[in-house]
């Protein structure tokens, strides 16, 4: 499959759109790529200037990271899928590696990113009661200030 | 106190235990014998969260021995324990099962915060980590360390042993409630029901 | 280890979704019940249900506060009698916000942070977490720096396949090997001590090199380990690995297969069990591995017992590669040169004022890494732990993700324990070996 390709650190990072995750992700399989490594997802909201997405790819505020592996050709390979603020819904890879069914709850629970056609998803790490997505930008940390007024460190 | 206690006054037990006894020489060796037993065999309970319940574990095995001081049974079950060691970092999820294994403690039970987490938050300052488990429950002796090292631990509970052993714990238990947030509205109130904490 | 086989394998495990907030999916060994159902369906027997094989079914509820749990799982069983159906691991009680910690920190503190993920083995996640950074900075450490970092990892490796010794001991009733377990673990502590200063979460392996050199004198407290501990792990042969009783207890149990476990995105131990060999010192070297002489301990039959012998091994496997370190260690720096990135040693502060200006900037607003994104994997104890960095240019990490082995592991749960009785679920969630510190972050 043609999706805007970039190469990082000598791997691949492939870009598909959130319409074509689910075809790409089929498609290596086939090839062999046999293992999702892992699951997770960046907010882009203060770090507007970034530089390493090619041309055709529109940035978005949320990004999902899909990390896989072929164990034959020793190859890993790195998906990036650009999720919009306003819907965020991306769809899931529980039917083709049901390893990622924990892996995309913890990116629900602290993105708010809903993954489509997921068995179950719920707040993993946080009660289920608990309102908000820890992992935003706007979620602030939630520091209990402490009198050291010098402190200069960003927070 | 209105009236003038007379010796052996059963009444008062019921109310203050050990304390309401207007001491004769031979209540007050029970007395002493009472609180030298509960400082020996202390059991605790186990409350091991992160790293600190490693080095509790280590504290308790052969080479720096708990079993020297009667600790030896870490007491799966509440109800025959007397000592929480909140070895770790209490989560928001934790707190309110912290609370419940703590009311499930029959009395008297004593709290040791071990490590910088469970006595302050630790270096862990933000919404996930609730700051100092006397948040929670009444905290009586906390050893710091990140995570303290088996030595400290012993320290912590042999000060605790002193303080249960001059009787010192038994009365300020009684006075405030230990002097955790959480108002009690008369004892003893329904075990099987956690307290509510308040709301975020 | 065909996309045929994943693909029938990930049928029987999706299946397809009712509606009803209680969605007890046939045929999975996953029970999907909210946590507050659970609470209020616990101890009772299911009367909602249209299937009649399931009116004899009880949900009860293990943890998070019990004896035999490694930390603070909560388990929701389903329940046949003594027989577990259906389960769901129930995770968060230990989640401490490092992530979100982590981009209020700078790369040089960031080792703090990381090392209290995986409390049993702190030093590979410092490791991930500096190779991550160095790649990004696009560094290079001196080679004695990364022969310090191998050693320190590998005896890591050793002190905790020896928790996991004393754990499974005594998660299965032989309290002894909990004791023997931790008076190998003491020794191996007390090197760390006179290394790095602390018993465990050292902050020892931070980007650009180690923090200190090795003691005087390093040598002859590693030789002595290397005398005291393989005995030793025979007595442990002699304890556990032929007994009757314990074989009873672990074989067959928990048994899983290749095509399960890769579809699981199990690694380490647990996919080494099932007799797949891929581990990433070998297959990927990373430090100095590729010259050193080791073997990868593959199991057969995919069970617990496999997997209590391959950490047994592995632990002969790594005093092998830690007698070798010793003979071809180089001699040098131990961290890089760089004084953007090291601060310079105490005393130079004293004489030269750059010295000082260069710890001061070091150490409050800390060094700068260009932007850019990476991902690096070394292979713990648990399996593949990996360390996904996000940077803008800033002092701080935008976003820093940790792949935690025993969050990806715990998957495995469910289908390990289906079939098994309680007495079982037990010995299975300790043949995983999870670390609850990683698994919520």
């Amino acid at each position: 499959m043609n999706v805007p390709t970039v190469e990082i650190f000598g791997q691949r990072v492939l870009h598909p759109s959130v319409e074509e995750l689910i075809d790409l992700v089929t498609a290596l399989k086939q090839e062999g790529f046999n293992m999702v490594i892992d699951l997770t997802a960046v907010d882009y909201v203060s770090f507007p200037t970034r530089t390493d997405l090619p041309e055709s790819v529109n940035p978005e505020r949320f990004e999902v990271v899909i990390l896989m592996i072929n164990h034959q050709t020793r190859e890993r390979l790195r998906l990036r899928v650009q999720v919009e603020e306003k819907n965020p819904v991306v769809p899931s890879l529980f039917d083709l590696y049901p390893g990622t069914e924990a892996m995309e709850r913890e990116v629900f629970d602290m993105f708010g990113i809903n993954f489509s056609d997921h068995p179950d998803l719920t707040r993993i790490l946080m009660p289920e009661d608990w309102v908000g997505h820890p992992l935003r930008k706007d979620f602030s940390v939630g520091q209990i200030p402490v009198q050291f007024k010098a402190s200069k460190v960003k927070r | 106190m209105a009236r003038v206690p007379l010796i052996g006054d059963l009444a008062k037990v019921n109310g203050e235990g050990l304390e309401g006894l207007e001491h004769n020489f031979i209540t007050a060796r029970i007395e002493n014998l009472v609180k030298w037993s509960r400082a020996r065999s202390c059991w605790p309970a186990t409350f091991g969260l992160a790293c600190c319940a490693i080095e509790m574990m280590a504290t308790g095995a052969a080479h720096y021995d708990l079993a020297r001081y009667g600790m030896e049974v870490f007491r799966a079950s509440p109800r025959q324990a007397d000592l929480m060691i909140v070895a770790g970092r209490v989560s928001q999820k934790m707190a309110p099962i912290l609370r419940q294994i703590y009311d499930q403690m029959m009395e008297p039970k004593w709290v040791i915060s071990m490590g910088v987490c469970a006595s302050s938050g630790g270096m862990f300052n933000n919404y996930a980590i609730v700051q100092g488990v006397d948040q929670v429950v009444p905290v009586d002796v906390y050893a710091p360390g990140c995570p303290p090292g088996p030595e400290t631990l012993m320290h912590a509970i042999l000060t605790l042993h002193e303080k249960i052993q001059s009787g010192e714990l038994t009365r300020r238990r009684e006075e405030n409630s230990g002097g955790a947030a959480i108002q009690l509205s008369e004892p003893p109130f329904e075990i099987s029901q956690p307290v509510e904490l308040e709301s975020r | 280890m065909t996309s045929e086989v994943v693909a029938t394998n990930s049928q029987s495990l999706s299946g397809t979704s009712n509606d009803g907030r209680v969605r007890l999916r046939e045929g999975s060994a996953v029970l999907r019940i909210s946590e507050s159902d659970a609470t209020s369906k616990a101890g009772n027997e299911i009367t909602e249900t249209s299937d009649p094989s399931e009116e004899t079914r009880m949900i009860l509820n293990m943890g998070p506060s019990h004896p035999s749990t490694h930390g603070v799982l909560r388990l929701i069983l389903e329940l046949e009698g003594e027989t577990v159906e259906r389960s769901k691991p129930v995770i968060g009680y230990l989640h401490t916000g490092m992530e979100k910690t982590a981009e209020t920190l700078s790369y040089a503190q960031g080792s703090t942070n990381v090392t209290r993920m995986d409390y049993a083995s702190p030093l590979f996640t410092e490791l991930a977490f500096s190779l991550a950074v160095e790649k990004l900075l696009d560094i290079e450490v001196p080679p004695r720096a990364t022969w310090i970092r191998m050693l320190m990892c590998e005896l890591n490796r050793i002190s905790s396949h020896l928790l996991f010794q004393a754990t499974n001991g005594m998660d299965l009733g032989a309290v002894s090997m909990m004791i023997y377990g931790w008076r190998e673990r003491e020794e191996v502590l007390r090197f760390f001590e006179k290394v790095t200063g602390l018993r465990m979460n050292h902050n020892y392996i931070r980007p650009g090199g180690v923090a200190v050199d090795l003691h005087d004198g390093w040598q002859a407290d590693l030789r002595n380990l290397l005398e005291i501990i393989p005995p030793r792990l025979d007595e442990y042969d002699d304890l556990l690995t032929g007994q009757p009783l314990f074989q009873k207890r672990l074989q067959g149990v928990g048994s899983l297969n290749t095509s399960e476990a890769l579809a699981l995105s199990a690694t380490g131990p647990i996919l080494r069990s099932t007799g797949y060999d891929w581990d990433l010192r070998k297959d990927e070297p990373y430090l100095a591995y590729d010259q050193v002489d080791f073997d990868v301990i593959v199991g057969t039959h995919g069970d617990s017992f496999d997997r209590f012998a391959i950490r047994l091994n592995e632990v002969r496997e790594s005093l092998r590669i830690v007698e070798q370190i010793l003979d071809l260690i180089p001699s040098g720096d131990y961290r890089i040169q760089d004084k953007k990135i090291t601060p310079p040693p105490r005393a130079r502060i004293d004489e030269s004022m750059e010295a000082l200006i260069h710890h001061f900037k070091i150490f409050t607003e800390g060094f700068h890494v260009p932007p850019g994104e990476v991902y690096t994997a070394v292979e713990s104890p648990r399996g593949e732990l990996g360390c996904y960095l996000v940077s803008d240019g800033t002092s701080n990490p935008y976003r820093m993700h940790i792949r935690g082995p025993s969050f990806v592991n715990l998957q495995t749960l469910p289908h390990l324990m289906r079939g098994g009785l309680i007495a079982d679920a037990v010995a299975v969630i300790s043949s995983i070996d999870p670390i609850m510190g990683e698994v919520d972050r």
